[in-house]
């Protein structure tokens, strides 16, 4: 089993650089960071221009400079922005921003979702049944950036009525607080309810179609009934037996979940002003900037990546069936 | 053995079956039912019986017959949708009405159960042990301990005969056989010393030898527990041998009870009467006439007045539709012997008259046909040969680049033919490659090894057009019927088609489409409904009447029976019969029940892991089989006759198939053989390094001519020796 993990691993990193790589020579074909420089009114001095292009290196083939710059972030250094910044100074703390939201939506998301999911497959065809299919599926079909907006508005209302700031939606924290460190706790909060609901929403949403299913199989099988028969109460065996089995097919789905969310997290961090990585891509883009693309993409590439792996771990610790000699 | 025996003095001991003592389970009235879109189905519909300690009841009937829904009554484990009524009392203790918290203080204590399909009754995920343990700690209070529970796991499991039990209690289900599963469920039923166990047709799932094996092991677990048991079957073989009472359901009730030996002997309800005569049976040979059961079960969902039987009922008359009839004692009989039927001393006197009283109420015979006659085969054509056939699946491992590192060995050398006009029937356990037999000749691609031949032509070479034109002569019915038969076509078009590919013109289809449903009992009006408005029974009959579109020579019928009810399967075997004889089939008939091979086939085949250990004439195999395997699979067949099971002596194999992928070297049938134990250590030696030959059996007279050899029976053992069993 050790063993082929190691060798799973292994794998998933060869398809890292190959991800990392295309995003970087996409960027690289399409990216034109000096054309903002020489679009200047007036038009800077072509000798800064041409430093510009060398600073860059954008004059060297695009293997090459992809080549050079995996050395250096091999050994930490991401490089720099177009506008001359360090980006592994920035990177550590974009990290931790998204990843907090990220692991405080999955967490909220996949718990909710799969007691959802339970509740609904146990009182199938009853009204709560339905009621939770049918916010399922219009959180599914409401795109990130409109549930955000439309949490904000409800976030306000509910602030009006109050008639005190119970929910903040700019940043992560009130610029220039000051507190001990309750009131620290409490601002953060504040801040963080928002964002995090978004994310967890559509997890909710999506986990809980899943759990529902997976547990209906399990609900009509011959070893609850044999649970049952040997003296376990419903409840009991619907946990120890039931969910126990229905939790195994949705570990893949939670493991990569928790990988692909970088998508919607970019949305939500711009809605909810986090500057995070999904943020950073946005940046980057608009900025022109290769490395910060490429930065991006390779962390989204080891997220994914890692993801799939746990996934594999999970399978094999909570299903016997694949457990390999 | 010993439990066989014992069992018997239960049977003999008059104060035992006669009065029972005060009741461990009493059921009385019991109503359920389900919703559904048409109205509510009355699944049972009042019934009562009692069952006393130490007592074996069974409970058999046919599906929908409300057997299994009344046991789960019992233990509550009905879905919240039912509708209980009536009373369930256990020592007394009223059942019904109790929460799930009180039963579940009862459940696995007080009362046990056993399922049906083994491979699902266990949780995947948790070792057998922990699911074993499991029901002594959720009982055991706070004396019980994880390793109290662990240890006792453990000797529950070598009780149930599993060996190696202290390892294997370790083992998750996967890694479990069919039979190990189903006794590591009867272990976790009788952890907790119950009173009553409930087995929901145990051994349904299972192949025969697995089946005596269970039964044997349900025997020790009576003794051990002392508990009643609640037997649910379909097969009234398994009750014949395995109860003292029996209760016959039928539409949701009770239709007869008695003594096992009453029921067997003198049925007093058309019903009984015509499923025991519907069975065909191992120690009867063709000449037993199969009582077809007209039409079908009623639906339970408005039940009209008068017997529910009545439709299907040689008896009936008028007043059998004014009233239901009550359950009465039988007149005639043993005062607990009850039947509901009004006509029941009518049965009673002509029963007096002796003779074959079901195959004349009901109208059966046997089918005349021209005898098969053994000593012309060799003259006969050849319309299906397969010689030293062989088929190995490959096993590979690794990711990308994958190797192969063994075979599956699912056929390894196997030699039969058909001859024109005769019934070849190929039995075995599952896993032994019967049905990849069948599929290599119905594939009529070359195969991995030897040769198949079809009425003259060899398969290898075959050009498309020429395997098109042979599958004209070739046809095959399949097991299933409902997933055989697409279910948006018309019974038309299903039964056309074989004839569009063929090419045939309109005009031919047209006229034929009505003529081949008559032939196979259906009537022409129901051209246009769809396999959903028929039921199991008939479906078979439109697969047969599709297989007979073209007027093929052989017929393939791969368990043609088993997924039928028997009252239903006997119309159909008679359809078989009579095709037969005349169209002049030939049959290659697959099946894992031994009693149906007898009663249909002229020549069997035994398989045992891809190699055919004995091959002859119905008659002589059935009656002196040779090959140690043979005569363990034939005894492990119960016979629906409560006498016969007594007397007879069970042969019981140990343990389970040997994987195909490394099977034993040398006689591959060793590892289980109950005669290799008994054979002399040089004798051991030759069956593990030599593999045996097929060769001539011996004749089963004793005083026959050294050297002398049957034409026609081969046996594949160093020391073929005849024993009889049935």
């Amino acid at each position: 089993m050790a063993r082929f993990l190691a060798r799973r691993l292994v794998n998933y990193l060869a398809l890292c650089l190959v991800a990392t790589f295309l995003a970087f020579a996409l960027a690289a074909l399409t990216f034109d960071p000096v054309g903002k420089l020489q679009a200047r009114n007036p038009p800077p001095p072509q000798a800064t221009i041409d430093a510009k292009r060398a600073e860059l290196r954008l004059d060297e083939p695009i293997p090459q400079r992809f080549v050079l710059w995996l050395g250096d972030a091999v050994q930490g250094d991401f490089g720099r922005t177009v506008v001359n910044q360090s980006i592994s100074e920035e990177l550590p703390r974009r990290i931790g921003v998204s990843l907090r939201l990220f692991l405080l939506g999955t967490v909220v998301g996949i718990g909710l979702g799969v007691i959802v999911g339970v509740a609904s497959a146990i009182r199938q065809y009853r009204f709560s049944d339905y009621a939770a299919t049918f916010f399922s599926f219009v959180i599914l079909s409401t795109p990130v950036f409109l549930l955000g907006l439309l949490l904000k508005y409800v976030a306000l209302e509910l602030n009006t009525a109050a008639g005190a700031q119970l929910l903040v939606f700019t940043g992560e924290t009130t610029p220039g607080f000051q507190g001990g460190f309750f009131e620290a706790l409490v601002d953060r909060v504040q801040h963080l309810v928002l964002p995090t609901l978004t994310i967890a929403l559509g997890q909710i949403a999506y986990y809980s179609r899943y759990q529902r299913s997976a547990m209906l199989d399990v609900l009509g099988s011959d070893f609850l009934r044999t649970a049952q028969a040997k003296g376990l109460t419903r409840r009991k065996a619907l946990f120890k037996h039931g969910l126990r089995t229905a939790l195994v097919p949705m570990a893949t789905l939670f493991a990569f979940g928790f990988g692909l969310l970088i998508t919607g997290g970019t949305f939500t961090e711009r809605i909810f002003g986090w500057y995070g990585m999904g943020d950073w891509l946005v940046y980057g883009i608009e900025q022109d900037d290769t490395n910060i693309t490429a930065t991006v993409t390779l962390f989204v590439a080891v997220l994914v990546l890692v993801s799939g792996w746990l996934s594999d771990v999970f399978y094999a610790l909570l299903d016997p069936r694949v457990r390999l000699r | 053995m010993t439990a066989y025996e014992a069992e018997s003095d239960v049977l003999a001991d008059p104060g035992r079956a006669g009065e029972p003592a005060a009741p461990l389970l009493e059921v009385a009235d019991l109503e359920v039912s389900f919703p559904s879109e048409d109205g509510r189905v009355r699944a049972v519909r009042g019934l009562s019986y009692r069952v006393s300690p130490g007592e074996v009841l069974g409970i058999v009937g046919e599906s929908g017959s409300g057997k299994s829904v009344s046991s789960l009554a019992v233990m509550g484990l009905l879905p919240p949708s039912a509708r209980i009524g009536g009373s369930i009392r256990l020592r007394g203790q009223e059942l019904l009405g109790l929460s799930d918290t009180e039963l579940s203080r009862i459940r696995g204590r007080r009362v046990a159960m056993v399922f049906q399909d083994p491979l699902s009754a266990l949780t995947p995920v948790y070792t057998v042990g922990d699911q074993i343990a499991e029901a002594l700690l959720v009982h055991g209070g706070r004396s019980t301990t994880a390793s109290t529970a662990r240890n006792r796991a453990v000797e529950l499991l070598d009780l149930v005969g599993i060996p190696n039990a202290a390892e294997r209690v370790k083992a998750f289900p996967h890694e479990f056989s069919g039979g190990m599963r189903q006794r590591a469920v009867i272990a976790m039923a009788i952890a907790n010393d119950p009173d009553l166990i409930i087995a929901d047709e145990p051994t349904t799932a299972l192949d025969v030898t697995v089946q005596a094996q269970v039964l044997e092991v349900l025997k020790t677990a009576q003794e051990v527990t002392g508990a009643g048991i609640v037997l649910i079957t379909h097969d009234l073989g398994v009750v014949a041998g395995t109860a003292d009472r029996v209760i016959v359901m039928y539409a949701g009730k009770a239709v007869e009870t008695g003594t096992v030996d009453e029921i067997f002997a003198t049925p007093r309800m058309p019903y009984t009467l015509g499923l025991l005569g519907s069975i065909p049976r191992l120690d009867v040979g063709r000449g037993q006439p199969l009582v077809p059961i007209e039409g079908q079960p009623p639906s339970l969902v408005a039940l009209p007045p008068g017997c529910p039987f009545g439709p299907r009922c040689p008896l009936h008359e008028p007043a059998c539709d004014a009233a239901e009839p009550e359950l009465l004692p039988a007149p005639g009989a043993a005062p607990d012997h009850r039947a509901a039927c009004i006509r029941t001393g009518e049965l009673a006197a002509a029963d007096a008259e002796g003779g074959e009283l079901a195959a004349e109420l009901f109208d059966a015979h046997v089918v005349e046909a021209e005898p098969v006659d053994s000593a012309t085969r060799i003259d006969r054509e050849v319309v299906l040969g397969v010689d030293r056939l062989v088929k190995h699946y490959p096993v590979r491992a690794g990711g990308i680049f994958r190797r192969q590192v063994g075979a599956v060995q699912a056929v390894d050398g196997v030699t039969f033919d058909v001859r024109a006009g005769e019934t070849l029937g190929l039995v075995g356990e599952s896993g032994c490659g019967k049905s990849t037999t069948i599929m290599e000749i119905m594939g009529l691609e070359p195969p991995t090894g030897g040769s198949i031949q079809v009425l003259g032509s060899q398969v290898e070479g075959l050009s498309r057009a020429d395997r098109k034109r042979i599958r004209r002569d070739l046809q095959i019915v399949f097991q299933d019927p409902m997933a055989s038969l697409d279910p948006r076509l018309p019974v038309r078009d299903l039964i056309a088609e074989p004839m569009e590919v063929q090419g045939f013109d309109k005009a031919h289809i047209t006229r034929r489409v009505p003529e081949l449903m008559k032939l196979v009992g259906l009537r022409s009006e129901q051209i246009n409904r769809y396999p959903g408005e028929f039921s199991g029974g008939q479906r078979q009959r439109i697969c047969i009447a599709r297989a007979l579109a073209l007027e093929p020579k052989v017929l393939v019928l791969d368990e043609p029976v088993s997924a039928l009810d028997v009252s239903i399967q006997a119309g159909v075997l008679n359809l078989l019969d009579e095709l037969k004889a005349r169209l002049g089939l030939a049959y290659l008939f697959v099946a894992h029940d031994l009693s149906v091979v007898r009663h249909i086939a002229d020549r069997v085949a035994v398989m045992y892991l891809g190699k055919i250990v004995e091959i002859g004439g119905v008659e002589e195999v059935f009656a002196a089989p040779q090959h140690p395997y043979t005569q363990a699979l034939l005894s492990a067949i119960p016979v629906p006759d409560p006498e016969v099971e007594r007397r007879r002596e069970r042969i019981l194999l140990t343990g389970d198939l040997p994987s195909p992928a490394n099977p034993p070297s040398g006689c591959r049938f060793r590892t289980r053989c109950q005669l290799f134990a008994t054979l002399g250590a040089d004798q051991q030696q030759r069956c593990i390094d030599v593999e045996p030959p097929r060769e001539s059996a011996l004749p089963a007279e004793p005083d026959a001519p050294v050297g002398a050899h049957l034409p026609d029976h081969d046996v594949a053992c160093h020391w073929a020796r005849i024993r009889t069993v049935v």
